[in-house]
């Protein structure tokens, strides 16, 4: 299957000289997701940021179906790719309804198109539309925020998804509905996904690749089914702090 | 009393207008120079601290010294009106600078974060989430400008300038408190009444907290 993103050889230095991307390259077949691991301040956001050029590399190229990112028209490609982020940005001065359709909107769709479109994609994400479209971000929890903002991300039929730590601040039970939803909506519109998370049972749910990153190199690429039982030095090293932070963090709460 | 308003009722509306006039045209200029040069500043932050310094000093002058200095100036001088809106004005950039570039400054970076990814062109991120976000703020800046404004016009009767002032100055020389009061009390309902439309649009366009 054809590579619908391709990263070749990319690096990024800071203007201060700091090297955050160290030579990545591999490729994110069409319709599938890749999970991006690695500890914080590994370089896995500026990566993504790459993609929709909210990062231009100083050296290598990313590719969008098979043509750099940078023969693209930024406003376009931005556009045909969606994006989401954690804090969610959703527009705070605007209905839901209307931050789900602001790209249709600005790209001059009709008014009523628009609203019919909102309707569908909050439907989509699993928000009412006779209640939450005309509720303004303040009046919804975080995780119909955060639906909010996929939704938004869908509005433009977007073929590839861009998505930074999506459901890092939700419960686990309101993240693990959100894993369902998104797991559904990807394989319903066969999206080609790049996920970064710190979860790796939310990669290895969500994925069917993995990559992981580690001090700005990538260390891994692999299928998400062979993770676990990797015999790379790194993959087993980062499954086993992943685990000890996992079973810490339970220590914690049983003592709490 | 009736015979006192008898007298001067048609001059007070008069020089209410003027007063409104003055003030008005200074705001004009005003939020016209300060709003484009704070969200200039928002996109050249090294400017910023010079720019304020400047706007910051402008209303340090003491008015009447501002006044005065204007007045030997050609063209401005030739009216009095003129050198009271071009003092004003000056009087009125700072509060309107400072809350145009902490408005947008003060914006959730996710907010400008994704309104980048998702694709908006910078007119577009201007008009519909960076302005409609500072709007308030703004509204708040003109609001005090104006206020401030409207008490400052009185002064400009010193160079002539007419305005509610006028009527201070001639109440003052005659020792009427009456004619005193017939300037200071419009200016004040004036000070008010804006500080209260203002307040409504700053209100209006208040962003909730999450």
């Amino acid at each position: 299957m054809p590579a619908a993103i391709e990263f070749r050889d990319v690096t990024f230095r800071t203007r201060q000289g700091r090297l955050l991307l160290d030579r990545i390259s591999f490729g994110v077949e069409e319709g599938t997701t890749t999970a991006i691991l690695g500890r914080s301040g590994s370089g896995k956001t500026t990566l993504l940021r790459t993609v929709n050029r909210m990062v231009e590399p100083s050296s290598g190229d990313v590719l969008v179906n098979r043509k750099s990112v940078r023969d693209y028209d930024l406003i376009e490609l931005r556009r045909s790719v969606g994006y989401v982020i954690q804090e969610t940005g959703l527009f705070p001065h605007i209905t839901v309804e209307r931050n789900v359709t602001v790209v249709p909107e600005i790209s001059g769709t009709r008014r009523s198109d628009c609203r019919n479109r909102g309707h569908e994609l909050l439907s989509n994400v699993g928000l009412d539309p006779g209640s939450f479209a005309q509720r303004y971000p303040h009046q919804l929890s975080g995780g119909q925020r955060q639906r909010v903002g996929l939704a938004r991300a869908l509005a433009a039929e977007p073929p590839i998804l861009l998505m930074d730590e999506p459901f890092g601040a939700l419960d686990p039970l309101t993240r693990a509905e959100m894993q369902d939803m998104l797991r559904g909506l990807l394989e319903r519109f066969n999206k080609t996904a790049l996920i970064i998370t710190h979860n790796l049972d939310e990669a290895l749910y969500l994925a069917s690749r993995i990559v992981l990153v580690s001090h700005g190199k990538l260390v891994a690429n692999v299928e998400a089914t062979g993770f676990l039982t990797s015999q790379d030095p790194e993959v087993e090293e980062y499954v086993r702090a992943f685990r000890r932070g996992e079973r810490e963090m339970e220590q914690e709460e049983g003592n709490a | 009393m009736s015979q006192f308003f008898s007298q001067y009722g048609g001059q007070i509306f008069e020089l209410t207008l003027e007063h409104l006039w003055l003030t008005g045209m200074a705001m004009l200029f005003a939020a016209g120079i300060s709003v484009p040069v704070g969200i200039w500043l928002t996109r050249s932050e090294r400017w910023a601290p010079p720019v304020m310094a400047v706007a910051n000093i402008l209303q340090t002058i003491p008015s009447l010294a501002l006044f005065g200095l204007l007045l030997p100036l050609p063209w401005l001088g030739e009216r009095a009106a003129r050198i009271a809106i071009v003092a004003l004005t000056a009087y009125a950039l700072l509060p309107i600078l400072r809350n145009t570039y902490a408005g947008i400054r003060g914006i959730d970076p996710a907010v400008l974060e994704v309104a980048h990814a998702l694709g908006l062109t910078g007119r577009q991120r201007l008009f519909r989430v960076e302005l409609p976000l500072a709007a308030s703020l703004i509204f708040a800046g003109l609001r005090t400008a104006t206020v401030t404004c409207v008490g400052v016009a009185t002064i400009a009767a010193a160079v002539g300038a007419g305005g509610l002032g006028e009527l201070i100055f001639r109440g003052v020389a005659s020792v009427d408190n009456r004619l005193v009061l017939a300037g200071a009390i419009p200016a004040a309902l004036l000070a008010l009444i804006a500080d209260g439309l203002l307040g409504l649009l700053e209100r209006r366009f208040r962003v909730p907290a999450k």
